[in-house]
């Protein structure tokens, strides 16, 4: 049997692991802003567990404050961003993409 | 294969198959409730990886605070599903490969040491206390990054509710201002008129 020992290599995989499904997320679900919303949270996700693995495996707690910031500062965009949400659905009527082109850019 | 290896394999698959669940569900409730158990998986990552304060804290700020709003404004909206998932699959090509690539250039970097064990994590004392740690270093070394971002949640606050504030034209409402400001010409008027005598 193929012997598995534990160690940052194995979170650092699992981080990039996340973070490409959330790409892909972000490909699949270009129409609907609320699960590209989700994709973003998934993305910090990915990124904190790096932030964590590298400040346990370099016995260095600055990693974790960083994740403590990255957390806060994510809490007040999602906030914001599903404000701009149900805003946006209260003047069109939507939540497609696809119709945002007021703008006509 | 030792009792922690066990448990990261078990989270990181639950995590996977979360993560996928989350941008393929087709209904957007249970995208969120997919989003949930992700981030509970990724708390019980961190527990193993000695953040408890964090991983608690995803677990109270993120699926207590953050996923009942996503959650909110997901049912309080009116989709037309069909509408957003037409077309859905025909990105999927360049997106996987996008995604593969991502995998494979990190697993490429790191394939040295991915069946030897890299770097030994440091021994904590049998006294130390993440949270204590995490703390003392929030409010020396990092005080004024700590304000920012104290800032940064009423800048969220206001935003939020300045966004989402209606003022409905029909609704019948006093003006303070306006009430303040009357003066006693603006209401009595005085009328000089000569007195009828008896007929």
């Amino acid at each position: 049997m193929l012997t598995f020992n534990l160690g940052l290599t194995h979170y650092l995989v699992l981080g990039a692991i996340l973070f490409a499904i959330s790409v892909i997320g972000i490909f699949l679900n270009r129409k609907n802003v609320i699960v590209l919303l989700m994709a973003i949270e998934l993305m910090l996700l990915a990124v904190n567990t790096n932030f964590i693995a590298f400040s346990h495996y370099l016995g260095d707690y600055s990693g974790q404050v960083f994740v403590f910031f990255v957390l806060t500062v994510a809490a007040a965009e999602s906030a914001i961003g599903l404000a701009i949400l149900v805003l946006l659905f209260r003047n069109l009527n939507t939540v497609n993409v696809e119709d945002l082109d007021q703008l006509k850019g | 294969m030792d009792f922690k290896t066990a448990l990261f394999v078990i989270f990181a698959v639950v995590l996977v198959f979360a993560a996928l669940r989350v941008i393929t569900a087709r209904n957007p409730v249970h995208a969120a409730l997919y989003l949930v158990l992700s981030f509970f998986s990724a708390a019980a990552l961190w527990m193993t990886l000695r953040a408890e304060f964090l991983s608690i804290a995803l677990v109270l700020v993120y699926v207590g605070a953050v996923m009942v709003l996503f959650l909110f404004v997901v049912m309080m909206l009116d989709i037309n599903l069909d509408k957003l998932r037409e077309g859905f699959w025909s990105y999927f090509p360049i997106a996987a490969v996008v995604g593969v690539v991502i995998v494979l250039e990190m697993a490429l970097v790191l394939i040295k040491t991915f069946l030897v064990p890299d770097a030994v994590p440091p021994v904590l004392g049998a006294n130390s206390s993440n949270t204590r740690d995490l703390g003392v270093l929030i409010f020396t070394d990092y005080v004024y990054a700590f304000e920012v971002a104290a800032a940064i949640l009423l800048v969220a606050i206001v935003a939020a509710v300045a966004l989402t504030l209606r003022r409905r034209k029909d609704t019948k409402g006093q003006d303070p201002a306006k009430q303040i400001h009357t003066r006693r010409a603006d209401r009595v008027r005085l009328v000089s008129m000569p007195s009828e005598g008896k007929d």
